[in-house]
């Protein structure tokens, strides 16, 4: 089975804020990664490096055996790549549909129909369709974060990324999003995820990778993790979150 | 999927909206309104008064005021406001064009763009800088000073071209403000698609940057028409032009009230529409962000 | 505090002299001069003109920066010689002029007036005449046309042949109605707001043809533009001049019937027609267009 991703001696500083320190990450095929850890571990920063959004300092990445990092056409590599943020995800001024039939028009080159015919099969399987001439002000949170899911998958990624995706959702709202997500890892797709929702990273997961100072400071199946942490920290962090009662 | 979780969702978005009705209309109705109406008569009443009974009323009134230098003047001055007509919605179209490539220049990143941005910001901090009606006479004498043959020697063409230079200056911040004012995630999230910087600047970013900034650009264009007046110093016959030749010979200043009342009549609708414009683009800017 | 008696009794005495020194009137002026013919300073004539004081209605450089291309003061120039002809017979000697700058437009502009007259080629009309005093006319003069040498418009020969070109005039002169009332042309003229932006759009060859008054004429293709020339001049359809300049005064100003008793006279004893001699010799020697 070849390895879907993988990222060696990922580094990258802002300036003099040193915020990946020698990143390694291997996900294999249909496997399901989730990133954990504190805000400004460099969780997000790590997801915006895969798929070239931030250039970055050393380190190489392979998707799929091939380095991205010796490319010069990152527009090329992104479309094998899918990343939903946390917010302001959509573009307000289209329509859901055109929101989903953009890249595949433009960047892909399909036609106006096969666009449409593709999205709405998408739209349609995620309970979205009735929405599909709407604007984005008509949605709500959950409604949105889950077209942005759906328009990332138009493109027929090979990796999916998701940047802590419901962090910004109503309570309410986040299950609905956090659904898709597990539909989309049953159904076999190759996934990253930065979340703080940590009994769906134990429910879905395959890997549980919890990075503190812009290190992987602890990986493994989230059994492991999650009930028998190694690491102080990483059972310092657990621990807070216990409190919180978000486990 | 569907069911609960949008029931809940359509629940939002009514939550919001309902949040934002509350907070645009005003206090408790009728009382409020009795007491603005009464107040605005008293003191319009008042000024009204102190105007008229000032002793040097009835010779403002007959050199400022003079119904038959109206009527007199207005005609010839309403054809002269053609040609502001004609320099301004000209002037419009090219301003606006051009503008936008100055703001876009100006977005470039990195450093192989340098030159470019550079050129961008000495442009509009020199045509900002100076004086519209300088640039007015420099160029419209200036140019057909030079003697070339294929230099155009029309004021108006040259009354145009400085407006054009001049505005796209001041309009092309007002771009630059709208593009900066776009969320950064909205280009990471087009770029991620794949979409080329062209395409996400094309697609994504200009036609919402666009959309936001409308009010100012509408504003940007009340000041632009005003300035056509200058264009009088090359010569052309414009209104604020004919309004003078008619206040220099009769010695009478009724004829600066009719330009100026042209002026205004082409304004109002402008700024009322701005105003639908402003209301009507609040309600895209909610979509965005996952939550209000 | 005893201190401050001498200071307090200077200060007194100071006070007292400057008090009678007001209250003794204005120095004693010849006649014409007192209450008959009032100024707006006693004791004092102010005359208002444009700037730049242009020739050949001035001459004779500045002394002061203030007044750009010639100094009203100098009594050189047909406007500045007339000015303080009129301010003798008033009773005012030429220190006893003042002159200060109105631009055209605040002549005839409402509210009280700082200058008792203003002199600065105002042609009369009838409305003009209904919102400020003129006087009687110190000089009755034609307009002409200035245009470049060799361009096509150098050729024409009657007022009809001009309507096909683009003409211009300068703000606050009869010349633009003349352009329209009698050479009626089918492009519209271009009018300036200064002699300077006039004459260089003549330069430039934005306009094909000037309309000045006779006298200006003669400056402009002297000194402001080489190689132009006066086409010609034109009359009234009965043969008089087609504007008469006037000085011009607050409406219902006491003063006009002063200024126009001594206009009279300077036109009677001949000063008038000396001064025009002196300083306007050239401006007769252009045809007539009809």
């Amino acid at each position: 089975m070849t390895e879907a991703l993988v990222v060696e001696g990922l580094s990258k500083s802002f300036g003099r804020h040193e915020v990946l320190r020698g990143i390694d990450l291997t996900v294999a095929e249909h496997e399901v990664v989730a990133l954990i850890g504190a805000s400004g571990s460099g969780k997000s920063t790590l997801l915006r490096c895969i798929n070239l959004l931030e250039p970055i300092d050393a380190g190489r990445i392979f998707l799929g055996g091939e380095e991205l990092t010796r490319r010069h056409d990152v527009n090329v590599v992104r479309r094998r790549i899918g990343i939903v943020f946390q917010a302001f995800n959509l573009f307000p001024h289209m329509s859901v549909l055109r929101n989903v039939t953009l890249a595949p028009r433009d960047v892909l080159g399909l036609s106006k129909r096969e666009a449409e015919e593709r999205a709405k099969a998408l739209l349609d399987r995620f309970g979205l369709a009735e929405k599909s001439d709407e604007y984005p002000d008509r949605l709500s949170g959950g409604q949105q974060q889950r077209v942005a899911i759906v328009r990332a998958l138009a493109m027929q990624p090979e990796l999916m990324l998701f940047d802590e995706v419901t962090s910004a959702l109503d309570p309410e709202l986040v299950s609905e999003v956090l659904a898709v997500i597990g539909e989309l890892a049953a159904g076999g797709m190759t996934m990253v995820i930065a979340t703080h929702e940590m009994s769906f990273a134990r429910d879905i997961a395959d890997q549980v990778c919890f990075l503190d100072e812009g290190r992987i400071l602890e990986q493994g199946p989230p059994l492991e993790i999650f009930s028998a942490p190694r690491e102080p920290r990483t059972q310092q962090f657990l621990q807070r979150i216990i409190e919180a009662k978000r486990l | 999927m569907a069911g609960e979780g949008d029931r809940r969702a359509d629940l939002e978005v009514e939550r919001r909206s309902r949040l934002l009705d509350g907070l645009r209309s005003g206090g408790d109705g009728r009382r409020s309104v009795v007491i603005a109406l009464v107040s605005t008569f008293v003191f319009f009443g008042v000024v009204f008064f102190a105007i008229t009974n000032a002793p040097g009323w009835p010779q403002v009134r007959s050199q400022f005021f003079n119904w038959q230098e109206f009527k007199s003047s207005m005609p010839e001055i309403a054809r002269a406001f053609l040609l502001n007509v004609k320099i301004f919605t000209i002037a419009e179209v090219f301003i606006l064009i051009f503008a936008l490539f100055l703001a876009v220049l100006r977005s470039l990143p990195g450093p192989v763009f340098f030159p470019l941005r550079a050129l961008a910001i000495v442009y509009t901090d020199l045509f900002r800088g100076i004086p519209t009606i300088l640039v007015i006479a420099m160029l419209g004498f200036g140019a057909p000073a030079l003697g070339l043959s294929y230099v155009p020697r029309s004021v108006v063409f040259w009354g145009i071209v400085s407006l054009v230079l001049i505005y796209s200056a001041y309009v092309s911040e007002v771009y630059r403000s709208g593009i900066e004012s776009i969320h950064p995630s909205q280009e990471a999230a087009a770029r991620s698609l794949g979409l080329s910087r062209w395409q996400t600047l094309r697609r994504v970013i200009l036609p919402q940057a666009v959309r936001r900034v409308v009010p100012p650009l509408l504003n940007d264009f009340i000041g632009l028409q005003k300035d056509t007046a200058l264009v009088g110093t090359l010569g052309a016959v414009e209104a604020f032009q004919q309004s003078q030749i008619d206040t220099n010979a009769t010695f009478n200043f009724t004829a600066y009230l009719c330009a100026a009342i042209l002026f205004v009549a082409i304004t109002i609708p402008l700024a009322r529409f701005t105003d639908w414009l402003i209301l009507r683009d609040r309600r895209r800017r909610q979509a965005g962000g996952a939550t209000l | 505090m005893t201190k401050f008696i001498p200071l307090l009794a200077a200060v007194a005495a100071l006070a007292a002299v400057a008090v009678s020194a007001s209250a003794a009137g204005h120095p004693t002026a010849s006649a014409g001069a007192g209450a008959s013919c009032p100024t707006v300073t006693s004791g004092q004539l102010t005359i208002g003109t444009d700037n730049p004081a242009y020739p050949p209605w001035y001459a004779g450089g500045t002394k002061s920066s203030k007044w750009k291309i010639n100094d009203p003061a100098t009594g050189k120039g047909y406007e500045s010689a007339v000015a303080y002809a009129i301010a003798k017979k008033l009773g005012y000697s030429k220190s006893q002029v003042s002159w200060t700058y109105v631009p055209f437009n605040r002549s005839y502009a409402p509210g009280p007036k700082s200058f008792d007259f203003d002199i600065n080629q105002i042609s009369f009309t009838p409305a003009r005449a209904k919102v400020v005093d003129f006087s009687r006319s110190y000089y009755d003069v034609n307009q002409a046309i200035v245009v470049n040498k060799g361009t096509k418009i150098a050729s024409v020969r009657s007022i009809k042949g001009l309507a096909s070109y683009k003409l211009g005039a300068q703000l606050g002169t009869t010349s633009y109605q003349f352009i329209k009332s009698r050479i009626r042309p089918s492009q519209q003229p271009a009018v300036f707001n200064s002699n300077a932006a006039a004459v260089l759009s003549l330069k430039n060859k934005q306009i094909d043809g000037l309309v000045v008054d006779l006298p200006t004429a003669f400056y402009v293709t002297a000194v402001q533009v080489p190689n132009s020339k006066i086409l010609g001049q034109f009359e009234n359809a009965s043969g008089t001049s087609t504007d008469h300049f006037g000085v011009v005064l607050a409406k219902g100003s006491k003063l006009t019937a002063c200024v126009n008793r001594a206009i009279t006279s300077l036109r009677v004893n001949g000063t008038l027609k000396r001064l025009q001699q002196l300083w306007l010799a050239k401006a007769t020697g252009a045809p007539i267009l009809k």
